[in-house]
């Protein structure tokens, strides 16, 4: 019999390269847990509902108006809905083309753009056009589409940061091109230096590669650093020396918890350095309704908006958009009120501002909670949560760990997280599925779990943590940066 | 200083994919669209009817209520508690919400779900497929998507590896098809569909384009089915189906079953078959045939396009794919989870003694019975017009008529540099106000000019637009007749 066209053998070598550790080895291994009764304590992914987040209370009301719009008919929804919900449905749905069920414009209802872009200038003080910005099923599938149009084949390098979130290599890989790496200084607060990212340029020059983009994430991801002005100045100053299209993932810029390095975004920082930066640098730049204070990622909606790229490329990007038809309508509602929020005066105001608050207030006491509770680790030290949704732990694992990892065939910090999991339930993701130096090790947890249940789990750490390292430690010390 | 992405430097599968659905003619109307908001009564007709896409809800078909219920109070929970809600919503879509919200962790439809889709609302469409087909499905099967478009995506970046990997595609197709393959660099190896018989499946043209590709190096992988048909319409026979996946089965070919219009068929003599229930009642199980069968939310009855909702059922294939599968999905996280539980809607609505299954039906009924009617009207209107054959919608929601431009037609057109039925349908645009997609976009017989037109205006909209249209092709066939 003829081979058979889903055979292994025969399938795309780049998907068999992408590797996403996010939903890979350890969160297979918790869920097969889960099934066997153990109780597991998901923190392998930022997904703030899934660990007892509540969603905003005025958009759910909003969105579920324009779902079934004959509840606005009926006489009786003013007892179940506030009347700026009410109007706010009308609003949104006056914008469609035929409701919730009718296909978008592929780039997004227009109304809901030009409101993205109104919440831009007042964001950054510059006018934002709302024709290139584009809404989309989330803001991976922005990302997705972005390093589609520009990696043509191998000799294509994307500038990404080690450690980085892996969407950025899994869709390098999927799409053909090279990950050039930039390492992010752990005892510098996880800042970049900018010879470094010169230094990669030209070494990834000398095997024949041209670097076409440099990838940000800001604040990061895993390892939450909020970056400086300045370091968004030179960051910006290189890649308009370098040629590069800067990518700016600015998805979790609504989390930020200390106050000496507030978010500011890579559009506000380039205008701001005037001509011929803020003329020709090509800028992406990436935001969601999955994280910040809303933590709606059931929703799947997301934005990207193009500064200085070519009408004809935008054409191309619009064009590939076109394929895919358009975004989910629900989605770019949340979007719209998320950029649109309510003002002091509206009868929801009130509960909306107590609402947001709550949860950016609980985000910062978890992020100190969290990160105090691992340097109170033995051979565990970590960086400030400074922003997004992780903490970043380094695990000094002592040689005898190292090798009884080997032995078992498995990545030193994955097998630290497998024997984490397996004793307190925690569900983590290792290090290694988000890139660091050489011989160092860390592990990416989220700072979701609810308030009160986190001491108990900085406790159930601590013990499982401190035994390991008393298990494997010996005379000999242990690895170090 | 160089300039990274400008025309001459991005990916030039980019450059090469086309997709008309969206394409030159629809850009046209919505420039045409705003000039008649400027300036009302400055074109010969006073709004833009656009019949270029799949689209029922933005030409004012209504959503079917229970489903919509359903999925408000999945949004907003907190009115499952409130004493109101008796009033305003049914007793069946109450109890539905709160067993799908059991369903899902935490009831949290704000959280990524699992991968593949939430668990609970894979059972419920395993059981729809198993009550459609008698042959039972597995829910691991089963990948919920936003939409079927995103599935079809993700077999393509499967299958192809490079532009040496080949699929089989009709021609005419859903260009989507040749868009995904252009952009993921494989080859489109065309088959043709057969005009004169009603666009019938040939399996011994499948043979000769497959013997075609091999000679020039092209490893075949799948074979694309669209059934019912996109743009063509046509619901394949049962025996037609059973030759196509021995054919399948015997060349190892993977079989890519789009059946996204499986409940838009419109005459009594055809019926829906999956593709699915055929292969297992000939008696061939997962070891004897790769098949993925795509199912949307988008079309059918419910036509809830919007939302993007939609699965592939990926049956025969082994666990180290399984798990490539399964990667690629996860990459992506999951898909938005309103759309999923659409899905498990649409694949297990009310049933008969359900409190809504009579306003459904009469719902469900209403919308089939008028796309017949309107398939219907269509089709005798172009046909009654100089120089058009058409035939026949079985399914799905298109008309694609053939149009025997003149001579002196097709001349004009290519001195402007310009494909003759994209020139016939700008021209109709300029006139008409309606939208229409030339049939170069789905591919047809070189020398062959088509265009397709959905069947989705309002019924009461339909006789202007034949009055129209009538007029139009009368006064360009006196412009260009030889």
């Amino acid at each position: 019999m003829a081979p058979k066209g889903l055979d292994y053998e025969h399938l795309n070598e780049n998907v068999k390269k992408v590797q996403y550790a996010v939903r890979g080895e350890l969160y297979l291994r918790a869920s097969e847990l889960q099934k066997e009764g153990k109780k597991i304590i998901f923190t392998n992914v930022g997904n703030p509902h899934a660990l007892g987040q509540k969603p905003l209370t005025f958009p759910r009301q909003v969105v579920a108006l324009c779902q079934a719009p004959f509840l606005l008919d009926d006489p009786n929804v003013g007892l179940m809905f506030p009347a700026d919900a009410i109007a706010r449905a009308k609003h949104y749905l006056s914008l469609t083309s035929g409701g919730l069920g009718a296909y978008s414009d592929s780039r997004g209802i227009p109304g809901v753009r030009k409101e993205v872009a109104e919440f831009l200038l007042r964001r950054d003080g510059y006018p934002s056009d709302p024709e290139l910005i584009f809404l989309t099923d989330g803001a991976s599938k922005g990302v997705m589409q972005i390093l589609n149009t520009i990696i043509r084949g191998p000799n294509d390098g994307i500038l990404v940061p080690v450690p980085q979130y892996p969407l950025y290599s899994a869709a390098i890989s999927l799409f053909g091109g090279t990950l050039v790496p930039y390492y992010l200084e752990e005892t510098a607060n996880w800042g970049l230096d900018v010879n470094d990212l010169r230094n990669a340029v030209s070494q990834a020059q000398f095997k024949g590669i041209t670097v076409r983009a440099m990838v940000i994430i800001n604040p990061g991801n895993p390892t939450g650093q909020c970056l400086s002005e300045a370091n968004l100045s030179e960051i910006l100053r290189f890649c308009y020396q370098e040629g590069l299209v800067l990518l700016g993932d600015e998805v979790y810029q609504q989390n930020i918890y200390q106050d000496e390095r507030p978010f500011i975004s890579s559009k506000k920082v380039l205008m701001d350095m005037g001509p011929p930066y803020s003329k020709e640098v090509q800028l992406v730049s990436f935001h969601t309704v999955s994280k910040g204070y809303w933590g709606e990622c059931g929703q799947r909606g997301g934005y990207f908006e193009m500064t200085n790229i070519p009408p004809k490329s935008v054409d191309e990007i619009y064009k590939v958009a076109s394929i895919a038809l358009s975004p989910n309508v629900p989605a770019q509602i949340f979007m719209g009120l998320m950029v649109n929020p309510l003002k002091p005066g509206d009868v929801s105001y009130e509960q909306f501002i107590r609402e947001s608050k709550g949860i950016l207030e609980s985000l910062r006491k978890r992020a100190r909670i969290m990160t105090d509770g691992f340097n109170s680790c033995r051979n565990v030290v970590c960086n400030f949560t400074e922003g997004a949704m992780y903490s970043f732990p380094q695990i000094r694992l002592p040689p005898k760990a190292i090798e009884a990892a080997k032995s078992a065939g498995k990545v030193p910090d994955v097998f630290y997280c497998l024997k984490l999991l397996e004793a307190t339930g925690i569900s983590t993701v290792p290090g290694s599925g988000f890139g660091q130096k050489e011989g160092v090790f860390h592990l990416r947890t989220t700072i979701l779990p609810a308030e009160e249940d986190m001491p108990a789990i900085m406790e159930s750490f601590k013990k499982f943590n401190d035994g390991f390292m008393k298990q494997y430690e010996d005379t000999r010390g242990y690895s170090r940066m | 200083m160089p300039n990274p992405v400008s025309v001459q430097s991005i990916n030039p599968k980019v450059l090469k994919c086309e997709y008309a659905v969206r394409g030159e003619i629809v850009i046209l109307a919505q420039r045409l669209q705003e000039e008649l908001k400027a300036k009302p009564g400055s074109l010969p007709f006073d709004e833009i009817l656009y019949c270029n896409i799949g689209n029922p809800q933005s030409l004012g078909q209504l959503p079917i209520t229970f489903f919509r219920e359903v999925l408000a109070l999945c949004d907003h929970p907190a009115i499952l508690d409130k004493a109101e809600a008796q009033g305003l919503f049914s007793a069946d879509s109450i109890k539905r919400a709160w067993q799908i919200l059991d369903q899902i962790p935490g009831r949290a439809t704000g959280a990524y779900s699992h991968s593949q889709g939430i668990k609970g609302l894979r059972d419920t469409i395993a059981a729809g497929i198993e009550a459609r087909d008698g042959f039972p499905a597995n829910p691991n099967d089963l990948f919920l998507t936003d939409g079927a478009s995103p599935a079809v995506h993700m077999m393509m970046q499967l299958l192809i590896g490079s532009e040496k990997d080949g699929l089989l595609c009709p021609i005419p197709q859903y260009p989507l098809y040749s868009a995904s393959i252009a952009l993921h660099g494989g080859s489109l190896v065309p088959y043709y569909l057969d005009e004169e018989t009603g666009w019938g499946l040939e399996v011994s043209e499948l043979k000769k384009q497959l013997k075609e590709a091999r000679s020039k190096g092209i490893t075949v992988k799948a074979l694309v089915v669209i059934n019912p048909g996109n743009p063509t319409g046509q619901v394949l026979a049962e025996e037609n189906q059973r030759a196509i996946v021995e054919f399948c089965k015997q060349e190892g070919l993977v079989l890519l079953a789009d059946e996204v219009y499986q409940e838009n068929v419109y005459v009594p003599e055809k019926k829906f078959h999956s593709f699915k229930k055929v292969a297992r009642s000939m008696g061939y199980g997962d070891n004897d045939l790769c098949l993925v069968s795509f199912q949307s939310v988008s079309k059918g009855y419910h036509g809830e396009c919007g939302k993007r909702g939609g699965y592939m059922e990926v049956t025969g294939f082994s666990p180290e794919v399984r798990e490539q599968i399964y990667k690629l999905a996860s990459v992506n996280l999951c898909s938005n989870i309103s759309g999923q539980i659409l899905a498990s809607l649409v694949m297990s609505p009310p049933k008969v003694g359900d409190e809504s299954y009579e306003s459904y039906s009469a719902e469900k009924d209403g919308i089939l019975k008028s796309l017949a009617r309107r398939a219907k009207t269509l089709e005798d209107a172009f046909k009654s017009l100089e120089g058009i054959t058409c035939n026949k919608a079985e399914g799905a929601m298109y008309l694609f008529p053939r149009i025997k431009l003149p001579e002196k037609a097709i001349k004009t057109a290519e001195a402007a540099k310009t494909a003759p039925d994209l020139f016939y349908c700008r021209r109709l645009l300029n006139a008409t106000g309606v939208v229409v997609v030339p049939g170069s976009g789905f591919g047809q017989v070189p020398g062959t000019w088509h265009f397709r037109c959905t069947i989705l205006p309002q019924e009461d909209k339909i006789p202007a637009i034949v009055s129209r249209l009538t007029a139009f092709h009368k006064s360009f066939m006196d412009e260009y007749r030889n």
